[in-house]
């Protein structure tokens, strides 16, 4: 085995060097010439022929190590192989001593130690000095590959040279298909979860090695057998059909950097693990090794539904330990504001929405008599801006619509009061409300973002700095007067981007909008002025989605570059970047208490970031397309996301878990809200319909013992049907944003599509 | 499912012919097999890249339909630079022309006359984004209002009527979810699905307050004196989608009033209600099957009725024959199916009273006005071998001794219909010379009129290359109160933009079937065919109504487009121009992309065809409009 492996590594290098020769010659060439020089090689080795690969493998990871001066991961791994000290460099010695004896079979086992190298890709010297002409041009070549490439994409791409026979691969395959196919029912599922890593990976290093054809068969052949939620991944993967192509494409790239994760209980593990052995598939079990994340727990082993419940992301599900760190998803505690008097009310209505003083009051009311909830974190656990005196009157504002809220029930469904937006043509990319719906900002395809002013107040602008001169500055109606009467207008347009505008935000006190374009910036716009205050570079990469936090100060922005960055108002670089997703990163979400940031992404994951930290504390999968929406119930406590499969997934924030399924939309859902007190969650499709479901009813439903909290293994009630509330059809007119208004009112908009 | 088509996706490669094309378009001549193949290969690997990247654009852009700047941005994305100059409105025109053994596709760009475009009229200023807000659901019900869709959508309504127990369970998600939607609560629609399924739900037919006056508002306006109100109330009754409810009301209100009208011999009231009957048809979200009953014999009605007016001999209840007639013709062609036969029994009916020697003149001249605008093999097979019979009962009339003036009005309008009809017929289908004695020898009495209406028709025919379109002469007829209708909401629609002209009214009534282009149109005319914007729904216009009577490829086509007809008179010249101006609309992708290609094509030509002929006959409707 170990022989036919050695010579195909070397009919690998060889074509590196020969590029010229075309596939079939090459092979054949190689092979005659190599065969009996790779016996020798494996004779020297001096190990049991199955083992020979392994420490084949060893070696070169030692030598990834040394390179990147690990010594002490060295020193460990040398101590766990149980290798002597030299034995990493004896191969290449070997090369060098056989290359300088100039045997025929000297080039062979400079060849070995060359492809060796390649999957570390470095060329030591010693290699160079050898006098053989394979091995020397060999190691030219691996320096090349190197000097041209970055090294890390090389040494991802260079793990997949070690490789069979590719004629044998269906055969493997089709072994382990039958081995899966045969075992019992309640190991089947999970054993099945191997097909499509396996499957990837195989066809990728058909690919790689330069086995076009063979690579096209075997795609042909199994890329039905994999579960139509891959089927997205497996169009990229088809298109990919040359060594040239893995180069610099992103989803060959996530592929390789990141293991795909696997859960399986152990019984199935052992199963497989026995198989493979017996049947001395090392094909597969080195894939498995090497590109697998088994992650093993002990019970019941799931069942398919189950599975297929969580699968779908771009790598996998996620770790079980990965859902493990404590997330204080309670609500902070808030500030009391004593009540004000009556006249004091009008006041703050009128003060609305105009310039603050900024005059931070000291924060009094530290009166410490409501108990503090054990899930929320502490109140200072990350430092958030201080209340204003306008924040202030803002929040009575609120308490006092809340006292008129709606109480929403599966009875008593909110009115829609739905905003079209006409004549877009298609432009518009995004859609925002203020929190007491006073103002609705709209990002467009041709860079521009406007604001209407929804109310009859008009949007003023503040007088020019000459103008404001002239102010006297003490009197009582001073923050009317700032204000420039000429410039009142029910809608502004705001100008600065330079590509379309993907995401916007108002800030919560409505002084500051934030958008994020295509042109790789996030603009930070004043709405006392109307002009562009700081434009945050960071991400060079179309910004997908921006978001302010609940007690504003803080944002987050994803985009095409797949790092979410945590900035704040005053600085122009980002505070934390939350890097991990292997896509893009979609649509990003503050948690209620401004303690963790949600993420969705292209690759079907939705990530929970601690802002403190920055560590991830959450990975959610179960998604099957690109999230495009999420919201956090307001207690915190849940979050449903949606995403382009029109699916709209509920998860217990705290414990990690998907909680339900709510199918119906027929298209990306675009718009998720739950309304004030969490009754009832909306989500707005594509496919032009608002929907309501009952979200109480839908986390009721969900019996939660400790073995499902544990593992994670949900089994989730086919209930949709029974939730959906109601279905509101809109005239040719997609739903682009849901917004609860303090009285539970549901806002809704889109652009009218004629 | 997916595994037909995946295997297809691994193979999908540009053509090496295409390489060679493009290498020589840079001049690099003699290119590889190999090298096309390698190019090939890597090429539409890249696209593909491309292409997924450019649809996260579209994605992130809230649309499904990809566009040229969502590619622009892709490769703005990989560092490439974007392709400029193209701004593609709604499709790339490339054409496609083969010969010589090569295949090429090419951006059409034709030449332009500057001074028609300094002439032209400049285009609206595109509107302003602005916001509109409307109730989408009150407390859970959704109010039926123009912003809303119709509550119950068409297909439903047809599914309803034509399998009312298949209607009750597999729409059973979608039905629960309109059910509340039409103002059950869900506390019922939660009844209906715990345990009651099987049950047909029980329709509610109460009408809102709202519903009830606007159904007493329309009605009165439909039948009363005033008629620019009437044009209103026949403008909303075809465009206004939330009438479903309303329906049999106004389908009873038609068929009592056709009843009373019929005996009072009230003609002008009768000419009303059919108008309604046409503005029914012509709503796009009304399924009407379910009241053809009651529809139906009150049009036949209209037709072969013995007596429709007071005076016989002065009224031109003629007119409202032939209207009648042409909205049968329309409503077998839209609702016949192998279960209800509507043209078969119709057409039964027809030629029994036909054939009855008693009949009267009028009911005769219904009958086959009736029969003939069924078609022309209707008229082959029924029409033509009575001709001989019929032209002898013409003879006896017009000959014979004084009989009443009105049955002497009668066969005269009988001998013009069957004229006008059957020499259109056998133009087509009968071989050169027409020979007057053949004529004489095939069809009696009628023989040598015929004759002469044949060779008029050939020589109409050979001069506008337009066979089909013969039908349209009819128009020119002077039926004043049917005609009104039309270019009064063509006014209504033109009022709105003072270049959009009246579409002669013979383009609306005109025919109802295919036309089908043959020959190239003379160069008397030209149309320039342009896209621009327009934007919200009252642009809705003339073409499009007329489009959906004219063929189904082009009103499923047109009706989402929004087109306006602009006319401007060629100044001295004698020729005319019109201009088609399009939006194409975003609305629905799926129906759309199915659809375009082939009608984006056919329908300017279609229009061309069809204005080219009221152009010729423009005389005759302009004639007809002051009536």
């Amino acid at each position: 085995m170990a022989a036919v492996q050695d010579g195909q590594l070397n009919m690998e290098v060889e074509k590196d060097i020969k590029t010229e020769i075309t596939n079939d010659g090459s092979g054949n060439i190689n092979a005659n010439s190599s065969s009996p020089g790779s016996t020798s090689s494996g004779g020297k080795s001096k190990s049991p022929a199955g083992s020979g690969e392994d420490q084949q493998t060893l070696l070169a990871v030692l030598q990834f190590l040394k390179r990147n001066k690990l010594t002490e991961s060295v020193d460990i791994l040398r101590r766990e192989a149980g290798l002597s000290a030299d034995a990493d460099d004896s191969p290449v010695s070997d090369s060098a001593g056989a290359g300088s004896g100039g045997v025929p079979n000297v080039s062979a086992d400079g060849g070995d130690a060359n492809s060796l190298l390649s999957r570390v890709s470095i060329a030591t010297p010693s290699i160079e000095t050898s006098s053989g002409f394979g091995c020397g041009s060999g190691g030219r070549a691996c320096r090349l590959q190197c000097g041209e490439d970055q090294p890390d994409v090389n040494v991802v791409l260079s793990a997949y040279s070690q490789q069979g026979d590719p004629v044998l691969y269906p055969l493997y395959y089709n072994g382990l298909k039958k081995f899966i196919e045969s075992v019992l029912d309640c190991h089947r599922a999970e054993l099945s979860q191997v097909f499509y890593p396996l499957f990837v990976h195989m066809y990728l290093e058909l690919v790689y090695n330069n086995h076009e054809n063979e690579a096209k068969q075997f795609f042909e052949k199994f890329s039905g057998d994999q579960e139509c939620y891959y089927e997205e991944d497996l169009r990229i993967l088809s298109s990919m059909s040359k060594k040239e192509h893995m180069k610099g494409n992103e989803t060959m790239l996530d592929f390789r950097t990141s293991k795909f994760v696997l859960r399986i209980s152990r019984d199935s593990y052992q199963l497989l693990k026995r198989h493979l052995q017996e049947r001395q598939n090392n094909q597969i079990w080195n894939i498995i090794q090497e590109h697998l994340y088994i992650d093993i727990f002990d019970g019941m082993p799931r069942s398919k539904s189950q599975i297929d419940a969580m699968s779908g992301s771009l790598a996998g599900e996620g770790k079980r330990d990965a859902n493990k760190a404590k997330v204080f998803y309670g609500l902070l505690k808030e500030p009391e504001i004593e009540v004000p008097l009556d006249d004091e009310d009008e006041e703050a209505e009128n003060e609305e929405g105009k310039p603050k003083k900024k005059k931070p009051k000291k924060d009094s009311m530290g009166s410490k008599s409501k108990k503090q909830d054990p899930n929320a974190p502490q109140q200072t656990r990350i430092p958030l801006p201080e209340l204003k005196d306008s924040d202030k009157l803002d929040k009575i504002m609120n308490m006092k619509e809340a006292t008129k809220k709606i109480r929403l029930s599966p009875d008593n469904l909110p009115s829609i009061c739905f905003y079209s937006f006409l004549n877009a043509y298609q432009g518009l990319t995004a859609v925002d409300f203020t929190d007491d719906s006073s103002l609705i900002a709209g990002g467009f395809a041709d860079s521009t973002v406007r604001v209407w002013s929804v109310t009859p107040k008009k949007l003023r602008r503040v007088k020019s700095a000459a103008d404001l001169s002239n102010i006297d500055k003490e009197s009582d109606d001073v923050l009317e007067r700032i204000m420039d009467e000429k410039t009142a207008s029910e809608s502004k347009i705001l100008y600065g981007h330079s590509g379309p505008v993907y995401g916007i935000s108002f800030s919560p006190d409505r002084n500051y909008l934030l958008s994020s374009s295509e042109d790789g910036t996030v603009r930070l716009w004043s709405l006392q002025t109307f002009t562009c205050l700081v434009g945050y570079k960071g991400h060079n990469y179309p910004v997908w989605d921006t978001q302010f936090s609940p007690y504003g100060y803080y944002f987050i922005s994803g985009g095409h570059d797949r790092v979410a960055r945590l900035w704040a108002t005053d600085h122009y670089q980002p505070l934390r970047m939350f890097a991990g997703h292997l896509a893009d990163i979609t649509c990003t979400l503050f948690h209620p208490n401004s303690n963790y940031v949600a993420t969705g992404s292209a690759d079907r994951t939705i990530r929970l970031w601690d802002v403190l930290t920055g560590n991830c504390v959450r990975i959610l999968t179960g998604h099957k397309g690109p999230i495009h929406s999420l919201a956090f119930s307001p207690n915190g406590k849940f979050m449903a996301s949606g995403a382009t499969d029109g699916r709209v997934l509920l998860w217990d924030v705290g414990h990690g878990l998907m909680v339900g399924e709510l199918k119906g939309h027929s298209d990306t859902i675009y718009a998720l809200k739950f309304s004030r007190d969490g009754e009832i969650l909306a989500s707005g499709s594509m496919d032009n319909t608002v929907k309501l479901w009952d979200t109480l009813k839908a986390f009721d439903d969900v019996e939660l013992d400790d073995f499902t909290a544990a593992t994670g293994h949900i089994h989730l009630p086919e209930n949709s049907q029974e939730l959906l509330l109601g279905t509101y059809m809109t005239k040719s007119t997609p739903v682009i944003h849901l917004h609860f208004t303090r009285r539970n009112l549901l806002l809704a908009a889109g652009a009218y599509n004629p | 499912m997916a595994e037909e088509r995946r295997p297809k996706q691994c193979t999908v490669v540009l053509p090496t012919e295409s390489m060679k094309a493009m290498a020589e378009s840079i001049g690099v001549g003699q290119l590889q097999e190999e090298s096309c193949a390698a190019l090939s290969e890597e090429v539409s690997y890249r696209i593909k890249e491309i292409a997924q990247d450019a649809l996260k654009f579209m994605h992130h852009g809230k649309r499904c339909k990809l566009t040229t700047s969502d590619i622009d941005y892709a490769l703005k994305l990989k560092n490439v630079e974007p392709l400029y100059g193209f701004q593609s409105q709604e499709f790339i025109p490339f054409r496609f022309a083969s010969g010589g053994g090569r295949e090429l596709h090419f951006y059409e760009e034709k030449e332009v006359d500057l001074s028609d475009i300094i002439n032209t009229p400049l285009p609206r200023v595109p509107l302003d984004v602005s916001l509109k807000a409307h109730w989408l659901s009150i407390e859970g019900v959704q109010p039926a209002i123009p912003e809303n869709p119709p509550p119950a959508p068409k297909e439903q309504q047809k599914t309803e009527s034509t399998e009312p127990l298949k209607a009750v369970k597999p729409g059973q998600e979608e039905e629960g979810s309109t059910q509340k939607g039409q103002g059950a609560t869900s506390a019922e629609a939660k009844g209906k699905k715990d345990g009651l399924m099987r049950m047909k739900p029980r329709s509610t037919h109460e009408l809102s307050v709202e519903q009830q006056l606007y159904y007493k508002e329309i009605t009165e306006a439909c039948v009363g004196s005033c008629e620019a109100k009437r044009a209103e109330a026949l403008q909303s009754i075809a465009t206004d989608p939330g009438l479903y409810q309303m329906l049999p009301r106004f389908s009873t209100f038609i068929s009592e009033g056709v009843r009373v009208n019929v005996v009072q011999n009230n003609l002008a009231l009768l000419i009303y209600l059919m108008r309604m009957v046409k503005a029914l048809m012509d709503n796009p979200t009304l399924y009407l099957e379910k009241y053809l009953h009651e529809l139906i014999p009150a049009v036949v009605t209209c037709i072969v009725s013995k007596q429709l007016c007071l005076r016989p001999d002065v009224d031109n209840h003629w007119a409202l024959r032939d209207f009648a007639a042409r909205l049968m013709a329309q409503s077998c062609k839209t609702f016949s199916t192998t279960t209800n036969n509507i043209q078969s029994r119709i057409t039964k009916t027809f030629t029994k009273s036909w054939l009855d020697d008693k009949t009267q003149w009028t009911t005769r001249y219904g009958c086959i006005a009736g029969l003939s605008e069924l078609g022309p093999d209707v008229i082959k097979t029924l029409i033509l071998p009575r001709l001989t019979v019929e032209g002898a009962r013409i003879k006896a009339v017009s000959d014979g001794p004084v009989v009443s003036n009105i049955d002497k009005i009668g066969a005269d309008h009988v001998q013009n219909l069957l004229l006008k009809h059957c020499a259109s017929v056998i133009a087509k289908a009968c071989p050169l010379p027409d020979n007057v004695e053949q004529y004489r020898a095939d069809y009696g009495y009628l023989g040598p009129m015929l004759c002469s209406h044949v060779v008029k028709a050939r020589a109409q025919a050979a001069l506008q290359a337009q066979q089909v379109n013969r039908t349209t002469l009819t128009i020119t007829q002077p039926r004043p109160t049917l005609t009104v209708s039309q270019s009064g909401i063509g006014g209504s629609g033109g009022s709105r933009t003072p270049s959009i002209i009246k579409v002669p009214s013979s383009l609306t009534l005109m025919s109802t079937r295919p036309g089908t282009p043959t020959q190239p149109s003379p160069p008397a005319t030209k149309y320039i065919v342009m896209a621009t914007s327009s934007g919200s729904s009252s642009t809705q216009q003339v073409i499009t109504r007329t489009s959906s009577s004219v063929t189904s490829t082009v009103a499923s086509a047109t009706s989402t487009l929004q087109p306006l007809v602009k006319l401007e008179s060629g100044g001295s010249r004698p020729l005319q121009k019109y201009i088609v101006v399009s939006l194409p609309s975003s609305s629905s992708l799926e129906s759309k992309s199915g659809v375009l290609p082939p009608s984006s094509s056919t329908s300017p030509i279609l229009l061309e065809a069809r204005i080219k002929v009221d152009c010729s006959d423009s005389p005759g409707a302009s004639t007809q409009s002051p009536h």
